[in-house]
């Protein structure tokens, strides 16, 4: 039997331990009269948690660790001659012999591998063995202690309820963990990248060009990694491209449908500028690179620019521009929304009309929240990745000409990843180094934007 | 409020005044189809504090506000009859709304500074109406406008600092200054003391007193002592009907109209 029959029969006796506890208890609450602490239905939950969440979680572990016992215990019996040395050789050994046993590729090449396969699938046989009958043992144990426990003063529905909320915390740990998962690598491979290229080179140097020659005696094998150009681009396409079409757009957008807009029109139009929020960026991303990249150039060869290249920064920031409008709408929607209505009907007292209100009050009192949307806007935009890696180019130009190519942080990214890649190069490497640069600036941006918008809310609470 | 309104009892004194700074003639007030002020009619004098006193709901701010189409930025509020001030129709489309309120200033129930500095706060209705001609002209009517307010002494040494940062007293003395920068010749005030404590609440009735006379002012109360303390001329509103109005103390001591008399002696509202 594998494991998952193993399990199976767990949550058969999990169940039946359920409807064992529940009876019970209902039928002491029928016997003595006696008031029941918890109804009957706790009763049968706390059971099937007992008898499900012991056995579930050794089968857990075992699926984690029990490949490795297995591998090594199976090592341990061959030969010594037999037996591949530690490192590659052995994780190869071992990725041979696992693909054997699951069926993957029929037979081994290796002849040491193909001796361990019995053993590997005998130790592996004996230990499911093992662990699915103590999974068994301690859902039985669990179920039944359950049920011997369950009395009308048994206090089920608390013990249920703390279950629950371990439960909960548990999950949203994961998230939490999971962050913290990727920073450690992210962190780990940019370390080993900073061991080969210097932090100071990175951070300064104005030259991006990672490739690195398969063989060490061709020209350029070293490769260059300075970010500049990379940073500029990702500014100049996300914070001023983008910005510059997405504030003046989104916060009049905001102005309109909080001031002028009639209750039937801003809830006909809200919605629908929050539509835009919801398409997905490669729908963007094609739009940039085949309509309006395009367009661009034409304009630009009209005007007479010679070598307009046909992948902008101009194109890129624009589109993205578009996209942001709807974050930046609403963040400001929320902020002047968010100023009194006594501020307005004062200005409007004082004769003000209502567009010299908008300018001289409400926005400035608006202002803290806004710059935060904005803050949070600037931190999308430069993690966007999908509309620049198809309309913003490949070019690391370090150039404030909007009309050339310029290339993203995020752009470089994926162009650095795809493909078949060495994965120790500094190439490579230097990837996770531009995700961490990028992870800490838009946290640092996040965490700046929210404790404006914080303190802008509590000022008007 | 199907049934015609009963007659408004109007004191004689009251009856043939002839330098009324606004009056309203058969002025109701609409929020969609209910009617929250009905056929109201009175004249509001120059020299005077006029005291709008009634139970909650009766139609005070929405009539108050009419003085200065302040129900124009309502979207459901419809307002018919006729308000003139100093003789025109200030419903009239030849009536500027921004020149209005120049003219007739509304201070609030709670004290609205706007989020800029004291100093910005007087100056914003100058500067909206083009009042001052250089710095240190604008430096003159706000020391003169919070001089007026009672305030000067109290903020002359920070005037950078945030209006939201003064006290609640403070604050709506500001209102009144702000108000008073732009030389109204109406002020209205809705409640405006109703948010303060009751020193801040002496403080404001004094400035009241001391306004009195250089601005025709129309204030809306809860507070029967307050109106009688601060006000010559009031008006007893129910259910959006003006009921009484004469002076002061004869609407306090000798009110002719039964609803007066039970809302005086605290008999509801
Ligand atoms: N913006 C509005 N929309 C709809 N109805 C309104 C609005 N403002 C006031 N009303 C209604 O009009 C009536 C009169 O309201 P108003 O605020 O003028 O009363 P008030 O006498 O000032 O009361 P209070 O003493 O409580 O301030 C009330 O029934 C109120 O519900
Ligand atoms: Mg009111």
């Amino acid at each position: 039997m594998s494991l998952g029959g193993f399990a199976l029969v767990v949550l058969v006796l999990a169940i039946a331990s359920y409807a064992a506890a529940r009876m019970r208890a209902a039928a002491f609450g029928r016997a003595d009269g006696a008031r029941l602490h918890s109804r009957p239905v706790y009763h049968g939950t706390w059971a099937f948690v007992l008898a499900l969440l012991p056995a579930l979680l050794l089968v857990s572990v075992w699926s984690i660790i029990g490949g490795n016992i297995v591998a090594s215990q199976t090592l341990a019996q061959l030969p010594e001659a037999a037996r591949p040395a530690a490192g590659i050789a052995r994780e190869t050994f071992l990725g041979e012999l696992r693909a054997v046993v699951d069926g993957t590729i029929a037979a081994a090449f290796d002849p040491n591998v193909a001796a361990a396969v019995p053993i590997y699938r005998q130790t592996q046989s004996q230990w499911t063995l093992l662990i699915g009958g103590l999974a068994i043992l301690l859902a039985l144990i669990g179920g039944g202690y359950a049920w011997m426990h369950s009395k009308a003063d048994f206090r089920a529905r608390t013990n249920v309820e703390r279950i629950a909320t371990i439960l909960l915390a548990v999950a949203s740990l994961v998230a939490i963990l999971t962050t913290f998962g990727i920073v450690l690598s992210l962190l780990y491979e940019s370390l080993e990248f900073f061991s080969r290229v210097s932090p100071l080179e990175f951070i300064f140097g104005t030259h991006w060009s990672p490739q690195t020659a398969i063989r060490s005696d061709q020209v350029g094998s070293t490769g260059a990694f300075g970010a500049v150009p990379l940073f500029w681009g990702t500014i100049f396409i996300g914070a001023v491209i983008a910005m510059l079409v997405a504030i003046p757009l989104g916060l009049m957008s905001a102005i309109y449908l909080t001031q002028y807009a009639r209750p039937g029109a801003r809830k006909v139009l809200k919605p629908l500028l929050e539509i835009l929020a919801g398409v997905p960026t490669v729908v963007y991303g094609y739009f940039a690179a085949l309509t309006v990249a395009p367009a661009v150039r034409d304009f630009a060869m009209s005007i007479g620019i010679a070598g307009a290249s046909s992948e902008s920064a101009l194109a890129a920031g624009s589109v993205m521009g578009i996209m942001i409008i709807p974050f930046i709408s609403s963040m400001a929607d929320d902020s002047l929304s968010a100023v009194p209505g006594a501020m307005r009907d004062g200005s409007l007292a004082m004769g003000a009309t209502p567009s010299e209100t908008i300018k001289r009050v409400l926005v400035p009192a608006a202002l803290p929240g806004i710059v935060g949307g904005v803050l949070l806007a600037v931190s999308r935009a430069i993690g966007e990745t999908m509309i620049v890696v198809m309309a913003a180019g490949q070019a690391a130009n370090l150039t404030a000409n909007p009309l050339e190519s310029v290339t993203t942080v995020t752009a470089q990214i994926v162009q650095l990843l795809t493909g078949d890649q060495e994965f120790d190069s500094a190439k490579t490497l230097s990837a996770f180094a531009l995700g961490l640069v990028l992870f800490i600036v838009t946290l640092l941006l996040n965490i700046y934007a929210l404790a404006v918008v914080k303190r802008y809310r509590e000022a008007y609470e | 409020m199907a049934e015609a309104p009963e007659e408004t009892v109007v004191h004689d004194e009251l009856k043939f005044a002839n330098d009324s700074k606004m009056t309203a003639r058969d002025v109701s007030v609409y929020y969609g189809a209910k009617k929250a002020v009905d056929r109201v009619s009175i004249d509001v004098d120059s020299h005077f504090v006029t005291a709008f006193i009634g139970p909650s709901g009766c139609g005070k701010s929405t009539f108050l506000r009419c003085f200065n189409r302040m129900n124009d930025t309502i979207d459901i509020a419809r307002v018919e009859g006729d308000i003139q001030l100093d003789g025109e129709n200030i419903y009239d489309t030849r009536m500027d709304v921004v020149q209005l309120r120049a003219r007739v200033g509304m201070v609030f129930q709670k004290p609205n500074p706007f989020p800029k500095s004291i100093y910005e706060n007087i100056a914003y209705g100058p500067r909206i109406h083009g009042i001052a001609d250089s710095k240190s002209d604008m430096d003159r009517i706000v020391e003169t406008s919070l001089t007026r307010a009672g305030l000067w002494n109290e903020v002359k040494d920070r005037l950078d600092e945030s209006g939201t940062a003064l006290s609640g007293g403070q604050q709506q003395r500001l209102c009144i200054a702000r108000a008073i920068a732009v030389d109204p010749e109406v002020i209205l005030m809705d409640e405006p003391c109703s948010a303060l404590d009751p020193i801040a609440t002496a403080k404001v009735e004094e400035l009241i007193d001391e306004l009195r006379g250089r601005y025709a002012i129309v204030i809306v109360t809860h507070n029967m002592q307050q109106a009688a303390r601060v006000s010559q001329r009031t008006a007893f509103f129910h259910l959006g009907n003006l009921v009484e109005y004469g002076p002061t103390e004869e609407i306090f001591t000798n009110p002719r109209a039964d609803r007066t008399r039970d809302y005086i002696t605290g008999r509801f509202g």
